[in-house]
């Protein structure tokens, strides 16, 4: 263990680094004043809120629907699980069932977005020890999840997919294409990627015992997702509070020991080979049930289909009321979560009865997980922690609100 | 195995008048307690043997500005047990005059940031909170954004007037 200086510690001369706001290795909006002795960091000081958009403000002043676009922008290298959860919070308050297949569907989704998320996680914490090889290889396959992404819904990387009831439209013969085709290749691209780095001499040297923390150290400080089970904590909302059918589904969730960066990037590897095998339980399911219906039966929150708002007139009723925001919303208080890429994405909704939430706040996984930052990197050099803060996929959007 | 009604009952046996109401929500009890016992109570739901809450989920700020003037600012706590799977919602409310409320940073420490962007968005006074500074806004704001009385928009503009839309549903604070 090397030895760790402090502030108390006389005769050293310290160094004011500013890393950030815009510096290419933090990928994102981050600022960190470090104290520096040599390369070795005394202590950190992050300066967040530089993109900050007042999400939570907005959503005060916006109809139910059109909240979730903002979702969208919190964590937008997996927009599809804010969407969902988003989605499922309102659906909670106004006590709507979604039928199965829908639920199926958004499971499908969710999890490509997981393998997503993970995968440019883990491609670019090998781009900051040095191999970008893996990172380009990776860029291919994160492609083919935005091209089925943008048949399902239209847009690629902040989607706005489904709605509130249910999905917009059933997934086309060219999506489920795409997928299979997708579950075909990927898993060899997986692999391949596997190996240029799990056992690699290199790699293993620059993220062992890097950033590690225990965890009481994690849970202490409200570490979810892959950076508390990294710490050897087996929480996960999909397992503890299951939403959309999950309980259904048969997988396993992989813990680490140490809760170093190693095993952040081995926790994150083994959930997209568990994402796969849901995706293929997901397909199997729908295929075995008949009823083709992809969302509920709730012409008063769910859109009617074009043709009949020319051609019926309680559509158009519907139609108008719903675009202009006009929904009978119970009053309540209503917490929802899920397992979004970085952890618990919370959903704490208040209504009073009126068109707009009167208070939506957003738990936000990379909020809570970066607080820890300083204490994680203290004692550590510089470029570890420019290794540790990627492994811990702190994403600005989802940072900031 | 934890229940609301055990949950509610056992902490209204402890702590009394000091556990101001209860109601349930979508499966979640939720109780709405003193200021002034919100640390002891939160000691002694994450420290109890039978209950564990070993995990803070969530922490934030409330303006009401309809309440009674006692009740108008509140914070809230969303507590998990994770031995138990279980969630509890905590709720604390106090005037605008006095926006004191214990900081949880000793118990989880967690609760720092989301306690620094409460103050930030509420202003609401975390006392012993080791950094109580702005942490999403400039340090030079001078008011509290997330309060109802700030509008979203600037309110001098002109050209957006569509009060049909439901523009006109700021509050409007009166003083």
């Amino acid at each position: 263990m090397p030895r760790i200086f402090t502030d108390k510690d006389p005769q050293q001369q310290y160094t004011t680094l500013n890393l950030g706001p815009t510096h290419p290795a933090t990928h994102g909006v981050f600022q960190n004043i470090l104290k520096m002795d040599g390369e070795r960091i005394i202590s950190g000081e992050p300066t967040i809120g530089y993109i900050h958009r007042a999400f939570e403000k907005l959503a005060e002043h916006r109809p139910y629907y059109q909240i979730t676009p903002i979702t969208d922008r919190l964590n937008y290298c997996s927009s599809p699980i804010n969407n969902m959860g988003w989605h499922m919070t309102a659906e909670k308050l106004l006590g709507i069932e979604v039928p199965k297949r829908a639920q199926y569907l958004r499971v499908i989704i969710m999890e490509l977005s997981r393998i997503a998320d993970h995968l440019i996680c883990n491609s670019i914490l090998g781009v900051d020890t040095g191999a970008l090889t893996g990172f380009l290889y990776c860029f291919e396959e994160r492609e083919k999840i935005y091209e089925i992404f943008e048949e399902i819904c239209g847009s690629r990387l902040t989607t706005n997919i489904g709605r509130i009831g249910g999905m917009e439209r059933d997934f086309t013969p060219t999506a489920w294409a795409k997928l299979d085709k997708f579950l075909k290749e990927f898993p060899a691209v997986l692999k391949e990627f596997n190996k240029m780095f799990n056992r690699n001499r290199i790699f293993m040297d620059r993220t062992i015992d890097v950033g590690a923390c225990t965890p009481e150290f994690a849970i202490q400080y409200g570490f979810t997702g892959p950076c508390l089970r990294a710490a050897g904590v087996d929480y996960d909302v999909r397992v503890t509070c299951p939403y959309s059918s999950y309980e259904e589904f048969e997988f396993d969730i992989p813990i680490g020991t140490n809760g170093d960066t190693y095993d952040r990037f081995m926790v994150r590897d083994e959930e997209m080979w568990q994402s796969i095998r849901i995706i293929e339980q997901a397909i199997a399911k729908i295929k075995a049930i008949p009823d083709t219906t992809y969302h509920a039966n709730v012409p008063w929150v769910y859109l009617p289909p074009k043709e009949e708002v020319y051609h019926n007139m309680e559509a158009l009723i519907y139609h108008f009321k719903i675009v202009m925001g006009e929904l009978e919303v119970p009053a309540g208080e209503v917490y929802h979560s899920v397992e979004g890429g970085n952890g618990e994405v919370g959903f704490y909704l208040v209504s009073d009865g009126g068109r707009t939430p009167f208070r939506l706040h957003f738990r936000r996984p990379s909020f809570i997980n970066y607080q820890a930052f300083p204490e994680m990197i203290k004692g550590q050099y510089l470029s570890d922690a420019i290794v540790t803060m990627s492994s811990m996929n702190v994403i600005a959007g989802e940072l900031d609100a | 195995m934890l229940t609301n009604q055990s949950v509610a009952e056992r902490l209204q046996a402890k702590f009394g008048s000091a556990i101001v109401s209860t109601d349930e929500q979508f499966g979640m009890l939720s109780l709405t307690v003193q200021r002034e016992t919100i640390y002891a109570i939160m000691q002694f739901l994450r420290d109890d043997a039978d209950l564990q809450f070993n995990f803070m989920t969530d922490l934030c700020g409330i303006h009401y500005p309809d309440n009674p003037k006692a009740t108008e600012l509140g914070v809230i706590y969303h507590l998990h047990s994770w031995s138990h799977n279980f969630r509890i919602r905590l709720r604390t409310f106090f005037p605008r005059t006095d926006v004191r409320v214990p900081s949880m940073v000793p118990l989880y420490a967690t609760a720092n940031w989301m306690e620094r962007e409460t103050y930030d968005f509420f202003g609401v006074n975390f006392v012993g909170h080791p950094d109580l500074r702005r942490i999403l806004n400039v340090d030079e704001m001078d008011f509290f954004p997330l309060r109802k009385e700030y509008p979203l928009e600037e309110q001098t503009r002109t050209d957006k007037d569509d009060a049909k839309f439901g523009r006109e549903g700021n509050y409007v604070v009166k003083v």
